[in-house]
């Protein structure tokens, strides 16, 4: 059964703050989501309505038409992964992989253990012995051995050096292949994921901004460079996300489905064309007035 | 291994380019068998869906084919339809921007004939 989660006008107020505000989207079949969001835009507090550590204050969460709070049979399936504080955690590597193993019925023994070898992580260590991207490692081995229907890895990469992390998205998209689930990843590595995921959700200041499948976001992103008067004159009246000139040569970066034939009025015009990466249309669509200097 | 895809083109169109590229260097041989578009996902750390659109896009054009349940084959005269394919784009690649470069440059046609006579011997 291919897994369904369903937001419905999500608010969420902590205290006097609104930390989201009427969120709705739906996420459709076992794919791998992008969850992106500025430091503070709601993506851990929007993750943990659906891992069910609270509730929301206004609308629903329905996953597979199941409301998830204080939920077991939704509960079980649902896995967070992130970046906790492991100080005091005086259980081994091992002990924590046989607790893991009590509480998902998917979780496998076996994967976790080839996983463990993969990141080396020793088995008899206390887990507050271990360096931070060890146990970050540690995470992510729980998180992907027990197979669980919906797996959400919230910056579970803290602390993991480049070959760690590498490790861990190949690890990630071998075993997505062989058990496809639903997966949301949630981070500020942007260009490290890009080719991992298939839907992005960008979340801004609580808000949802938009949810497209990357292909389609990226389609609607062009970089134009050219003389300065003459893109300035072809682009008019297109939504510019960011305008660059250097001497007489301006590049700017259009964002938005372009009419059919644009795209040749540019060659034409001799410009030089080039697609905008997921991170900088990203960086570009959540700025703020003020961010600049 | 061979950097992931990353120069900026949508990741299905170069999986699909560099599946027609070992066809056409004779690394995939005609009516042999492709890899699965799980291994090209795991391969390039890619999404296995985005895999898929890629190799969709070459069994639309006829240049590989699904057999049910085992798994995708590459068509019987894919080679040839490749070469008449690249050829219609050959100029507008390579030519047009050689052609460029050679202005900017001022070398002169005869120089550009020659280099060719050069480079080809």
């Amino acid at each position: 059964m291919t897994t369904e989660i369903k937001a419905d006008h999500v608010s969420l107020r902590l205290g006097n703050h609104n930390v989201l505000s009427d969120i709705s989207f739906q996420l459709k079949g076992d794919k791998i989501y992008g969850l992106l969001g500025r430091n503070g835009a709601g993506k851990t507090s929007l993750l943990s309505l659906l891992a069910s550590f609270r509730e929301p204050t206004e609308g629903t969460i329905r996953i597979n038409d199941e409301m998830p709070f204080e939920n077991d049979r939704v509960m079980n399936q649902v896995n967070f992964v992130y970046a906790k504080d492991q100080s005091n955690e005086t259980e081994t590597v091992k002990g924590m992989l046989e607790f893991a193993e009590r509480y998902r019925p998917n979780w496998n023994a076996e994967y976790a253990l080839k996983l463990v070898k993969r990141f080396k992580l020793p088995l008899d260590q206390k887990v507050d012995a271990l360096s931070k991207g060890k146990q970050s490692a540690l995470d992510v081995v729980i998180g992907l051995a027990s197979r669980t229907s919906v797996t959400i890895f919230d910056e579970a990469y803290l602390g993991m050096d480049a070959p760690a992390r590498s490790v861990f998205y190949e690890e990630l998209i071998k075993d997505y292949a062989e058990h496809p689930r639903c997966m949301i990843l949630s981070t500020h590595l942007i260009s490290e994921v890009a080719s991992l995921i298939e839907e992005v959700m960008i979340i801004d200041c609580g808000k949802l901004l938009l949810h497209e499948s990357v292909d389609t976001l990226m389609s609607h992103g062009l970089s134009v460079t050219g003389p300065a008067e003459k893109v300035d004159q072809l682009t008019s009246g297109l939504h510019l996300l960011k305008q660059q000139q250097l001497g007489r040569t301006k590049s700017v970066m259009i964002y938005g489905q372009l009419e059919s034939g644009r795209r040749a009025e540019f060659e034409s015009a001799g410009f030089e064309l080039g697609p905008i990466g997921l991170q900088e249309l990203f960086i570009y669509l959540t700025e703020h007035e003020g961010d600049e200097e | 291994m061979r950097e992931p895809m990353n120069d900026g083109r949508p990741i299905f169109v170069q999986i699909a380019e560099h599946i027609e590229n070992e066809i056409l260097e004779g690394s995939l041989e005609e009516l042999g068998q492709v890899p699965s578009t799980n291994q090209f996902a795991t391969f390039y750390k890619i999404n296995p869906a985005t895999a898929a659109k890629g190799v969709n896009l070459l069994v639309n054009e006829g240049i590989l084919y699904k057999k049910r349940g085992i798994g995708m084959f590459v068509a019987e005269h894919a080679r040839e339809k490749l070469i008449e394919k690249r050829k219609k784009t050959f100029f507008n690649d390579y030519v047009a921007a050689m052609l460029h470069e050679a202005e900017k440059l001022q070398i002169e046609k005869e120089t550009l004939i020659q280099m060719i006579e050069d480079g080809q011997k």
